[in-house]
């Protein structure tokens, strides 16, 4: 392995470093060093930033900030972050949980990036140096970012409106068949008037389901009501085919997990 | 490759090496300070046999670089028997007959030496959950999770 690690103490200068070619930045490494181990030589420079602002959680008037260092542990465990600790917890097996971070999860690839699924739901907001971009823009322009993240915003959900099911094979860690996350806010007779619901695995990166999010407006939480937005959810969708599952079998259950989470 | 200074505590002790950048922590404590304990069977982060313990929390040796551990505490099995006497969830694998080729030991003791620091009576539950990042090939689990409980069992005994 040859690999060379780079530390700076200012975001400014890891992100000038960070031009070089064949230079990543080093988050907990549960991806990168692992390519490196596994023979990858198209990254060979690391970089990474020892400024203790990017592990950070702040919690505050109901908007959180999550620091791109953040670990799925820190999250799982903090007091005020019980809605997300599910999708925290989602992510590998103990060891893994305290190094994988909320930046390198963002860039994860299916079938990984499950707590980004849950940030996606949760329209979150991705913050750099250079400004701050909604989560889809960041998504769709991942492959050619190279900028480091710094910090991740959202607004903290009510428990009760945010929901996150990951299926998986091997329980209780193992790697996705698929994971969906949703937001939704219901009327007081039970309506939905707002949705917002996230996919994993069904693309190579999270994916929204914008027609079923539709179709689910007006219906209240009733298996007869929600079918149309059971059928729609897999408009668009191209899964993802590994060892886990082929992409025919993750398109053929996707409609019945998705049922089974807005009817929980 | 340029060789670089990590300093960290193994075990208690304190260690210093010079390694090529880009080491990772298993192949340092293996190749360069002679702590063989930590197993390296995949390298990918998949099977655990490499977990130890830094800084409190269980980590994965073969994906962490040695460069990052520097003023660490880093705990390996190697360090948990004191004066010839084997910890107690060293004894309660061998009770429970929890070993059998092994290679999978000194990493499912870390990650159950986590779980009991923090949670001594766990429930049969929490063993599984704490040692859901270990594979072993050999035993079918059952003797593991026995072994984690006994030991608990037996620490909350000598408590009493
Ligand atoms: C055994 C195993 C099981 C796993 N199981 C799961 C699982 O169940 N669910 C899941 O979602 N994932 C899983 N993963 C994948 C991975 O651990 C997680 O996605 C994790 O969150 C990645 O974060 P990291 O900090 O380790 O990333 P790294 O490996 O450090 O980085 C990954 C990529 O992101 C870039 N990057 C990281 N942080 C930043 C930043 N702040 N700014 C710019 N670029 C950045 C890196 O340059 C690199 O290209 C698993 C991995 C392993 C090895
Ligand atoms: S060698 Fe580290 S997890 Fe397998
Ligand atoms: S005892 Fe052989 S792998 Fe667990």
């Amino acid at each position: 392995m040859s690999l060379a690690l780079q530390t700076f103490s200012s975001v400014k200068d890891a992100n000038a470093a960070l031009q070089a070619a064949g230079t990543r930045y080093l988050g907990g490494g549960t991806l990168v060093v692992r390519a490196a181990n596994e023979g990858d030589v198209a990254v060979f420079n690391l970089i990474r930033v020892s400024d203790p602002a990017l592990s950070q959680i702040a919690v505050s008037g109901g908007k959180v900030r999550l620091g791109a260092s953040v670990t799925m542990a820190a999250i799982a465990r903090h007091p005020e972050l019980a809605a997300l600790a599910p999708a925290a917890r989602a992510v590998g097996g103990p060891a893994i949980r305290n190094m994988a971070t909320v930046g390198g999860n963002l860039f994860a690839p299916a079938p990984y990036g499950d707590f980004a699924v849950a940030l996606l739901a949760l329209d979150a907001t991705v913050v750099t140096q250079a400004g701050e971009v909604p989560i889809e823009t960041f998504l769709a322009d991942r492959d050619t970012s190279r900028a480091i993240l710094t910090a991740v915003d959202i607004a903290l959900p009510k428990a009760e409106s945010f929901r996150f099911l990951k299926v998986s094979r091997v329980k209780p860690k193992g790697v996705s068949v698929l994971s969906i996350a949703a937001l939704l806010e219901l009327a007081s007779d039970g309506t939905v008037t707002s949705a917002r619901i996230a996919l994993g695995c069904m693309a190579d990166r999270p994916m929204r389901a914008l027609a079923a999010e539709k179709a689910l407006l007006g219906c209240k939480l009733t298996p007869q009501e929600i079918a149309p937005a059971l059928t729609a959810a897999s408009e668009g969708i191209a899964p993802i085919t590994d060892p886990i599952a082929s992409a025919w079998y993750r398109a053929e259950v996707l409609p019945v997990h998705l049922g089974r989470l807005l009817l929980d | 490759m340029a060789k670089v200074p990590v300093q960290f505590t193994l075990n208690g002790s304190e260690k210093a090496e010079f390694v090529e950048s880009g080491t990772t922590l298993l192949n340092a404590l293996r190749d360069k300070i002679g702590d063989t304990s930590p197993k390296g069977g995949c390298h990918q982060g998949t099977c655990g046999a490499c977990s130890v313990i830094i800084d409190g929390e269980l980590r994965l040796s073969c994906l962490t670089l040695a460069e990052t551990c520097g003023g660490a505490d880093v705990r390996t099995t190697a360090g948990l028997a004191e004066g010839g006497v084997l910890h107690p969830l060293q004894r309660a694998f061998l009770d429970a007959f929890a070993t059998q080729c092994g290679f999978c030991t000194p990493g499912m003791i870390m990650a159950a030496k986590v779980l009991l620091d923090r949670t001594p009576n766990p429930s049969r539950e929490d063993v599984v959950e704490a040692l859901s990042g270990n594979i072993c090939r050999c035993t079918g689990y059952e003797p593991i999770i026995q072994a984690v409980l006994l030991a608990a069992r037996a620490n909350s005994q000598n408590a009493a």
